[in-house]
């Protein structure tokens, strides 16, 4: 096996073991730390693909600044431990089969091939400069929207947080 | 040796490793001392005499004692996350530094030809920006986890400090980014040769004034130092964020706000100040010899100094010092050694120089109140950063037109 595999099984292993101890933690910074975690193994696999742009975008914008602001909020609100509820009746009966439907998809995806397209476009923008000419020549119109999407977004957080002009 | 001539890559990043470890640490340690001397001169005060001379001492001493006092845990504290907060932040702070190309010569280690940093990325200045963007945890966990006011208010204060300044922080780098045209350490300095008029370096520090300017008053914010200290404002929140800790945990908290410094510190240098290049024109070529100069002038001040005021030991140290400068000096005279030492040594001159200059305002100015700070980063660095960006960008695009 080589050193790309080894690390590759290492990291999804962190990945997945992070992203179950967010959901089985109960305190809410551990279920953030986890989650961090999960976002930097994340990254290194970014890496072992040969993105190393996106690798350090995934740290930058998810890591450090997306989870920062969770950790903020956290820390701000005092939350302490969650309790338990019984969990809602719709995961209960909808969750497992809906699970169980994207487990198949995911696998029959992995035995015959990814279905082709938007995947091996993005694949080939792997450089930075080559990444960005995509995103502002060939993608500008839905990279334009998404700005927008988020300004509209935080109008929205202003217009909720100050209510009385 | 066999095992060196089958793993050369790891045998020579391992010994880079180790040497730059200890020399940061030992840096590190006579950072603390050096700040402590500049603010009492400033203060017209004498600083650490007693220990050593001159106090040389002095961080041996600070090391031996915390090592040695009680590392004492509260009842209440979270113990997973308490003990991981101080890792974090010590180790992200060193990581950054694996980064940083020291000179351009080629050296050889056990027959491996190897360049002067310990890793060579191609986008080293987005990792950088990658590893100091989650260094805000190990401030933020260190508050969380102590379970009391004074910490819990300082990491508080600390996150939304460093969230505000980092914004302005990277968008003020976006310029020199746009005229180097390149993420790679390496490549930004070599983008910055030559001179105009023959005399002038053609640093970014001189088109990018403004950015320089907004990337260092926040770089001081984003290390939480003065004018910016407020997450740790004894006068207000005892000792912010590591009120709780004591002993080696604390020496770490400590040596990552130091480790932080040099490599804000080397990033101005490589980004603004070009890096390893000389501020000579290369055909002055008697500016080879500055350090031997330089050298050659501390260790005969250092010699004077110790055979006119001291007696006994430190006479005898002092003396044994300003040899080793001197032989230093003797060392830099010759050609093969200036071909090496060259870069590094106006490398190191320079973020010598940013971490004086660190030290000064620490010095010099009062602290911020809060409203200001926050006033200040986002009603003047910000705007003022996001218009050299417009600036620069229009005028590299009109200039390529």
């Amino acid at each position: 096996m080589s050193a790309e595999m080894i690390l590759f099984f290492v990291f999804a292993a962190i990945a997945v073991a992070g992203a179950i101890a967010l959901i089985v933690l109960r305190e809410p910074i551990h279920s953030a730390l986890a989650l961090i975690l999960v976002m930097v193994s994340l990254a290194v696999l970014y890496l072992l693909l040969g993105a190393e742009f996106i690798a350090a975008v995934q740290i930058i914008v998810y890591a450090g600044a997306i989870m920062v602001l969770f950790v903020f909020v956290i820390m701000l609100l005092n939350a302490r431990e969650e309790e338990r509820t019984n969990a809602s009746r719709m995961a209960r009966y909808a969750g497992l089969p809906l699970g169980m439907l994207l487990t198949a998809q995911l696998a029959y995806w992995v035995a015959h091939g990814w279905p082709q397209g938007g995947v091996t476009q993005a694949a080939a923008a792997t450089s930075t400069r080559a990444l960005s000419t995509m995103l502002f020549r060939v993608f500008v119109l839905p990279f334009e929207l998404t700005s927008i999407l988020i300004l509209i977004a935080i109008l929205g957080a202003m217009v909720l947080a100050k209510k009385d002009f | 040796m066999e095992f060196v001539a089958q793993h050369p890559v790891l045998v020579v990043s391992v010994v880079k490793i180790v040497v730059l470890l200890l020399a940061t640490l030992t840096t590190l340690a006579y950072l603390t001392w050096f700040e402590r001397k500049v603010v009492a001169h400033i203060q017209a005060r004498w600083g650490p005499y007693f220990t050593g001379p001159h106090g040389l001492l002095q961080p041996l001493a600070d090391g031996l004692k915390f090592l040695f006092k009680e590392d004492f845990t509260p009842p209440m504290v979270d113990r997973v996350v308490y003990v991981l907060a101080p890792f974090i932040a010590l180790s992200l702070a060193l990581t950054t530094l694996a980064l940083i190309p020291f000179g351009p010569a080629t050296i050889h280690i056990f027959g491996q030809p190897t360049g002067l940093s310990v890793a060579h990325l191609d986008i080293g200045l987005l990792f950088i920006f990658a590893i100091t963007s989650i260094g805000v945890y190990g401030v933020a966990l260190a508050g969380w986890s102590s379970n009391s006011k004074y910490p819990l208010l300082g990491s508080l204060r600390s996150s939304a400090q460093m969230i505000s300044y980092e914004v302005s922080l990277t968008l003020s780098v976006v310029g020199v980014l746009l005229m180097a045209g390149s993420f790679d350490l390496s490549e930004i300095i070599l983008g910055q040769q030559g001179h105009w008029l023959k005399v002038v370096p053609r640093w970014h520090i001189i088109p990018q004034i403004v950015g320089f300017l907004c990337y260092f008053t926040s770089a001081i914010a984003e290390t939480n130092r003065v004018p910016f200290d407020l997450p740790e404002a004894e006068t207000e929140l005892v000792a912010g964020f590591h009120t709780e800790y004591s002993s080696f945990k604390f020496a770490m908290f400590f040596l990552a706000e130091y480790a932080n410094m040099i490599t804000v510190s080397c990033l101005a240098t490589i980004l603004f100040l070009g890096g390893w290049l000389s501020p000579f024109p290369d055909s002055w070529t008697w500016a080879r010899y500055m350090p031997a100069a330089v050298f050659l002038i501390c260790g005969l001040a250092l010699l004077q100094d110790g055979l006119r005021h001291f007696r006994g030991i430190p006479r005898i140290a002092l003396t044994v010092i300003s040899a080793a400068i001197l032989a230093l000096a003797f060392a830099c005279s010759h050609a093969a050694v200036i071909a090496i030492a060259l870069g590094p040594f106006w490398f190191l001159a320079k973020v010598a120089f940013l971490l004086f200059f660190y030290v000064w305002t620490r010095g010099t100015l009062p602290r911020f109140r809060y409203d200001q700070l926050m006033n200040f980063g986002w009603k003047v660095l910000l705007p003022v950063s996001l218009a050299n960006l417009v600036i620069t960008s229009l005028v590299i695009l009109v200039a390529h037109r």
